[in-house]
């Protein structure tokens, strides 16, 4: 022991020594994970508890409550249906198997449908829900409950879903919603927001073009999840905000009737409040129903709407062109009054064709009418007179009025995107598209609406509404707003226009270009005309055509001084008619249908105060008076018949 | 000489318990407790299968430690070579008929229990050089003779482990050796030419390797269960430590843990689990715990009057110092993810035991304070 003194002493100082520099280094290792610990969890604790949130939150958006839209009246014309759907959660299901073999045979699915669930299964997570089905049937539904205990994991749920009360009354006004496409995404921001799976949005008609509106916001779960994304807990619920309901100017009733009158066959009625400009019905026909959308379209019902002959798919009151036939005359004549072309005491003799550079230009009437004036002319629809005018006017002062007064031009702006401008024909036109002189035939033509003329119907009722209101400016519009003007409102701010422009006209001031007062977006309701007693005139005669013997529409007219309106019937070829065939003189009924005229029909009412315009086009109908003229009788009856509930809504302030 | 002999001999049992050190027994009791309550969160809250039998097993084995603290230090002195010789033998045992589990084969079944010998030689190691240093003489230390044989002590072990394959206990217990040499006195230059021969050796023995072998060694750094790509484990143990802030998110309310974004959280992962639910004032209170615990070991080890007691309870206390550093830098994500337990908290039988063990060493050491070892 002693012998080995010093070794063991330089042994214990040696171990002492070491174990002094370990410890100091466990020192500064300590010191450096508490560093570490501090930085993490006190420098850095908010950085890391956001990660953690992220990792353990989860935020399900559910699809928000669109919007309704109602009638005048308040009626919900596109609505949210309760539908009761069938869920199933596969991860909560035991047997899988078992329960769609028994689903299958109780929904009575077909082999179809059921590998097309079975694929969507596939796809899924185990615990995301599976959609049996989006739309039960009450018999379905009940039939479900009654073996529901039998079926382990499948869930009966209240979803909502759009519907359309009134079916194909309105579907070209609201258009219909289907589950949102990519390049609904890609085109809307408010869509791509609040997009959820199985989201349905609008894909035309007012569904689309208030989307924005109607959409709402989305409700929001969250939810806290674990690492494998499986929901744990709900944490919290947002409800969303339902989208804006929205108020339309259109009466059920009239939009009925004109789904009603139009029944079978292709065309269009439209309806307007002279001063307002508020559409009170517009329809086209025919139509389908847009509730077969929803829930994807099948085949056949999809195959049946596109193959139909008459179009439906169309929305004719703004995207049918049609030649305005002898429709536009009362605008011919006005414009040939206003530029002091001729007078109303103008007169030419019809003999039923009139000659020029070779050309024979017919009148409707074969005898011819003999001698006419201007008012006889407009009463009468004499082609003849309408040539002679138009030669004298010429198209482009034509041109100029048919653009004051709405045509050439989209109606109701960008709310409807597949609506179309139409085309009133000048020298420039042709020139700048067709690369062609202007011909004088087609003056003539053009006099009696045919040749380049196209307008829709929507055109036609406005342009009978702003000679019917007394020659003013109006803006049509579908939805009600608030601070819109009221008829009176808009009534008195014509009067005020009526001073100043007879002001105007005595110290003889040029002619405002048509074109710029259109693109004013102040809403003034400009004076259309130079004289207003050009406009009365036109509207006395309109009256004459309606209302006297000879008329074009006298057999339907009412005499009930409260229902009597004024109008001008047309009769739109859609084929040159040759000469062999003018010889035979075929019937309507011996024609095949493509090749039938179009039956037009425009007229305000009631005469003595006018208030309401509206134009009708059938398709292959005829001609203006035997088949669209009745029906102006019917609608004329109902419209002024609901005019003063209609004010009474107005009184009420009535406002969603 | 003789005389004190005779007295620690003749200690009396309550003279035994009295000279127990007891802020020691407490500090491991305290972590104990905490270990058992960490466990409970992982359950979910729940007395499942880890808690129960994590708790059962502190317990048994805190009991046997004390029960073990009454041995001689001398019978440890005489059983140092025995006791790394059983346990190299469980290793060869291991490595022949051992029990595979996650891609690694470490375990051995006994009838009562599967014991991973790889982490009783931690201790194994420390208390076989501590025998082997305590007859050598200083000036022999540094002599090439007496080196050749506790390289191949150390080197054995090592290559064992690494084969199972199980990098990091291989890695703590060279960590454990290499500080028992150190403590005995072995020249620096050896520590400093090894670790260079080491790391310029590196690039070629990968060169020499086939893709499968690098994989291999790869997958060492980058264990097994990581499901979203490399990285995932220390980004969400730091996201989880990072999210308790100061005073944690309360117990049993760990998100991270409890929702599974945390990986092993019963045994490599537990300080983050407890760092999640305690913040940085209960992480501090367990550091705080276990710097104590290391400061009581080495207290006895200077107190203690053998020169194998005191090699024993310095390199010891390096060593669960070692331990918790590695453990603790890898969950903050100082080091890559090796697998290395947190002595006392984390889950696991044979650790539990391993660390039992070598603390009734130092408690024996304390008692037989003054035996001195011929």
């Amino acid at each position: 022991m002693i012998s080995g003194g010093d070794t063991s002493f330089r042994k214990l100082n040696t171990i002492n020594r070491r174990m002094f520099i370990i410890s100091a280094a466990k020192v500064v290792v300590f010191t450096g994970i508490v560093a570490r610990l501090f930085s993490l969890q006190i420098n850095e604790n908010k950085k890391y508890l956001t990660l953690s949130d992220k990792n353990r939150l989860r935020e399900w958006k559910l699809p928000p409550e669109r919007g309704e839209f109602l009638d005048f009246y308040g009626n919900t014309v596109a609505g949210n249906l309760k539908v009761y759907q069938l869920h199933v959660v596969p991860e909560q299901v035991e047997d899988f198997k078992y329960l769609m073999v028994r689903l299958k045979d109780i929904l009575q699915l077909d082999d179809k449908k059921f590998s097309k669930i079975i694929k969507k299964k596939n796809k899924q997570k185990p615990w995301e829900t599976l959609v049996i089905s989006e739309n039960l049937s009450w018999d379905q539904f009940s039939k479900v409950n009654f073996y529901l205990h039998e079926l382990g994991g499948a869930k009966p749920v209240l979803s909502v879903a759009r519907n359309y009360p009134y079916k194909e009354n309105f579907t070209h006004v609201l258009g219909y919603v289907a589950q949102a496409s990519e390049s609904d995404l890609i085109n809307s921001e408010i869509i791509k927001k609040n997009h959820v799976p199985g989201l349905r949005v609008g894909k035309i008609g007012l569904e689309k073009a208030y989307e924005n509106d109607l959409i709402g916001s989305n409700g929001i779960q969250r939810y806290e999840v674990n690492a494998y994304g499986k929901r744990i807990n709900q944490i919290d619920h947002l409800e969303g905000k339902k989208g804006k309901n929205l108020r339309l100017t259109i009466d059920t009733e009239v939009q009925k009737l004109a789904n009603e009158l139009l029944a079978d066959k292709s065309g269009s009625i439209s309806v307007m409040d002279i001063y307002t400009g508020d559409i009170i019905a517009m329809h086209s026909s025919p139509s389908f129903d847009p509730n077969l959308f929803l829930y994807g379209i099948s085949h056949k019902d999809w195959q049946d709407i596109r193959e139909n002959p008459l179009k439906p798919l169309i929305n004719k009151t703004v995207a049918g062109l049609y030649s305005p036939g002898s429709t536009i005359k009362p605008l011919v004549a006005l414009s040939a009054l206003e530029n002091d072309v001729i007078s109303p005491r103008f007169t030419v003799r019809c003999t039923g064709k009139m000659e020029m550079y070779g050309q024979t230009y017919h009148c409707w009437k074969k005898k011819g009418h003999g001698y006419m004036n201007l008012r006889n002319a407009i009463k009468q629809s004499c082609d003849t007179y309408f040539y002679e005018a138009a030669r004298k006017l010429g198209v482009d002062r034509l041109n100029k009025t048919g653009l004051k007064f709405g045509l050439g031009e989209k109606v109701l702006g960008k709310t409807f995107i597949d609506e179309k401008e139409g085309l009133v024909p000048s020298t420039q036109w042709k020139k700048d598209n067709l690369g062609l002189g202007w011909v004088l035939g087609e003056t003539l033509i053009t006099g009696i609406g045919q040749g380049y003329i196209q307008t829709t119907p929507l055109q036609l009722c406005l342009m009978t509404a702003q000679l019917a209101n007394g020659g003013y400016k109006i803006y049509p519009r579908i939805r009600v707003e608030k601070d819109q003007d009221t008829a009176e409102q808009i009534k008195n701010k014509m009067a005020q226009e009526a001073i100043k422009k007879e002001e105007e006209n005595l110290k003889i001031k040029p002619i405002i270009n048509a074109r710029n007062f259109l693109k004013t977006d102040q809403k003034e309701h400009t004076p259309l005309y130079r004289n207003p007693e050009n406009i009365k005139f036109v509207l006395e005669a309109m009256w004459g055509s309606t209302n006297e013997v000879m008329g074009t529409s006298f057999g339907s007219r009412i005499d009930d001084k409260k229902y009597q309106f004024a109008g001008k019937t047309g009769t739109a070829q859609v084929k040159r008619i040759t000469e062999k065939h003018r010889e035979l003189e075929l019937k309507a009924k011996d024609v095949p249908y493509e090749e039938r005229d179009h039956a037009l029909y425009v007229a305000f009412g009631p005469y003595k105060n006018p208030r309401y315009a509206l134009s009708i086009i059938v398709e292959h109908g005829g001609s203006g008076s035997t088949t669209a003229a009745p029906m102006a009788k019917k609608l004329f009856k109902l419209i002024i018949d609901r005019h003063e509930e209609r004010e009474k809504i107005i009184k009420q302030n009535f406002t969603i | 000489m003789f005389q004190t002999r005779t007295i620690t001999n003749q200690l009396t049992f309550f003279q035994k318990i009295r000279s127990f050190d007891f802020i020691l027994l407490f500090c491991i009791f305290i972590i104990g407790i905490i270990s058992c309550y960490s466990m409970y969160s992982t359950d979910g809250g729940e007395l499942l299968y880890h808690s129960k039998s994590h708790i059962v097993r502190f317990l048994v084995f805190f009991v046997m430690m004390i029960f073990l603290s009454f041995l001689n230090i001398k019978f440890w002195h005489a059983t140092g070579y025995l006791f790394y010789i059983i346990i190299l033998g469980f290793l060869i045992w291991a490595s022949f008929y051992g029990v595979t589990a996650s891609g690694s084969q470490r375990w051995i079944s006994l009838y009562f229990i599967n014991l991973q010998p790889s982490e009783l030689m931690k201790i194994a190691i420390i208390v076989c050089f501590a025998k082997y240093y305590h007859r050598t003489h200083i000036s022999d230390v540094n002599s090439f003779k007496n080196l050749l044989l506790p390289i191949l002590i150390l080197i054995l072990p090592i290559v064992l482990v690494v084969s199972q394959p199980d990098l990091g206990t291989s890695i703590l217990i060279a960590l454990s050796g290499l500080v028992v040499l150190w403590l005995a006195g072995l020249n620096i230059k050896y520590f400093i030419y090894s670790t260079l021969t080491f790391v310029i050796s590196m690039p070629f023995v990968i060169a020499f390797l086939k893709p499968y072998q690098k994989l291999r060694i790869l997958t060492f750094f980058n264990p097994d269960k990581d499901p979203l790509g490399a990285g995932y484990q220390i980004i969400q143990s730091k996201i989880a430590i990072g999210s308790g802030g100061l005073t944690g998110k309360g117990f049993l309310k760990g998100t991270q843990s409890y929702l599974d974004f945390l990986p092993e959280k019963h045994t490599d992962f537990i300080f983050t689990l407890f760092s999640e639910e305690y913040g940085f004032v209960g992480s501090l209170f367990l550091l705080i715990l276990y710097a104590i615990m290391i400061f009581r070991i080495l207290r006895i080890g200077s107190y203690t009057r053998s020169y194998f007691a005191k090699l024993y309870c310095f390199s010891f206390a390096a060593a669960i110092f070692i331990y918790i550093a590695v453990n603790m830098s890898m969950v903050l994500g100082l080091l890559p993810i090796v697998g290395s337990p947190l002595p006392i908290m984390s889950y696991g039988g044979s650790s539990m035991l391993a660390t039992m063990i070598g603390l009734s060493i130092v408690m024996s050491a304390n008692i037989y304070g003054k035996q001195v070892i011929s």
